[in-house]
């Protein structure tokens, strides 16, 4: 089930928002990483955008979630959310 | 063959000692097995007020592990139970007061005499966790149906299985059918679903655990206790029996829950 959609519909029971919780928590805990950890693969996102595009670097989110690989698998998936304000010329080469 | 078999959880209070003794106590009264339950929780020890047996505590853990006293002098015979030992845990010492090694060697020499020995780990992953499965073979990890709970059973799943555990099963405690039922609890799949680890047993939230633990004697002696009923079964799969999940109160429990508790293995993603 997805975590978005639990939270996004009304009358969801609470073991199922307790299961998705903890099921991120333990995606976090498991690949032990830390808050300054994905901090710090976003300033070097930044970094190496930055060539190319102009981003919104306070609307940048990179954080860790889970994906459905294949049915009934899911594996830990670091998703990048990076809005762009203008690409630069040199990326149209 | 003897067993050291350790029970953890990384939350506190959510029923090692209680797991302990009424295991303990089920393997020497049902199966007249020779069983030792070692009390590690050095400093914060309970083990001795659960099983009734506090006023007969001379020696402990410490002093063995120190040679202050020999084995047998610190071991506490229950006189109820035929077979059944306590191994008391130091009151007044902390965790440091004894080592890893000390504890490989005191399990090693009871394994001479006794079929099973039960260690009630302590809370946390410090110290107290090390020393208490240093010597054991086999673990065991109580969890109760809450986000905290699992999520500190899981971090513990990861260090037993750094420390060489192959398989540490689980024990879910404190189950309310009545709330797994309007979908307030997670339930025994959800559980499972997200440890990935076998199952040893569900205790539901029982009562008669209080009770029993006022008077001292531990409910898996108690025929009329649905927590009893519990401990009843994991005792004999621990043995080797198969024993299907029992029916608890409005749970029948799923076709999967039935296989799982014997192959529960799924691959844990890590
Ligand atoms: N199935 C149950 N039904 C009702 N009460 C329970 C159940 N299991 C445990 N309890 C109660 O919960 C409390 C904590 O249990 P217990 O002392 O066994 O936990 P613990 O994990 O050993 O705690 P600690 O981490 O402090 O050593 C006790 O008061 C016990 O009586
Ligand atoms: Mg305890």
């Amino acid at each position: 089930m997805d975590f978005l959609k639990i939270f996004g519909r009304e009358n969801v029971s609470s073991k199922d928002i307790a299961k998705e919780r903890l099921r991120l928590i333990l995606v976090h805990d498991r690949a032990n990483v830390s808050p300054k950890f994905l901090e710090m693969i976003k300033s070097q996102l930044i970094h190496m955008i930055s060539d190319y595009m102009e981003i919104d670097e306070e609307g940048l989110e990179v954080k860790l979630t889970r994906m459905e690989k294949d049915k009934d698998i899911t594996v830990p998936a670091l998703v990048a959310n990076i809005p762009i304000k203008k690409v630069k010329h040199l990326a149209k080469i | 063959m003897s067993e050291v078999i350790v029970i953890t959880s990384g939350k506190g209070g959510v029923g090692k000692t209680t797991t302990t003794a009424n295991l303990g106590t089920g393997l020497a009264l049902y199966k007249q097995k020779k069983v030792v339950m070692l009390d590690a929780d050095i400093g914060l020890r309970n083990l001795d007020v659960v099983m009734g047996l506090e006023n007969r505590i001379v020696y402990d853990l410490v002093d063995v592990a120190n040679g202050m006293c020999r084995l047998k002098q610190a071991l506490i015979r229950d006189k109820r139970f035929e077979n059944l030992y306590l191994m008391p845990a130091a009151q007044t010492k902390d965790k440091t007061a004894i080592t890893p090694d000390q504890m490989k060697k005191l399990c090693q020499d009871l394994k001479k005499d006794y079929d099973y020995i039960l260690i009630d780990c302590p809370a946390g992953i410090e110290q107290g966790f090390k020393n208490a499965v240093a010597g054991a073979d086999k673990a065991l990890i109580v969890t109760t149906p809450e986000v905290s709970a699992v999520r500190d059973a899981d971090r513990i799943v990861g260090l037993l299985e750094a420390a060489g555990f192959e398989d540490p099963k689980l024990v879910i405690n404190r189950l309310r059918p009545d709330m797994v039922k309007r979908g307030d609890m997670m339930d025994i799949d959800d559980m499972i679903d997200v440890l990935a680890i076998e199952l040893l047993g569900v205790v539901p939230e029982d009562e008669k655990i209080v009770i029993s633990t006022n008077r001292g004697e531990p409910a898996v002696a108690d025929e009329s206790s649905k927590a009893g009923q519990a401990y009843r079964n994991m005792i004999r799969r621990l043995e080797g029996e198969e024993m299907p999940l029992m029916a608890m109160e409005n749970i029948e429990p799923s076709f999967m829950d039935k296989l799982r508790i014997f192959f529960g293995l799924k691959a844990r993603a890590r």
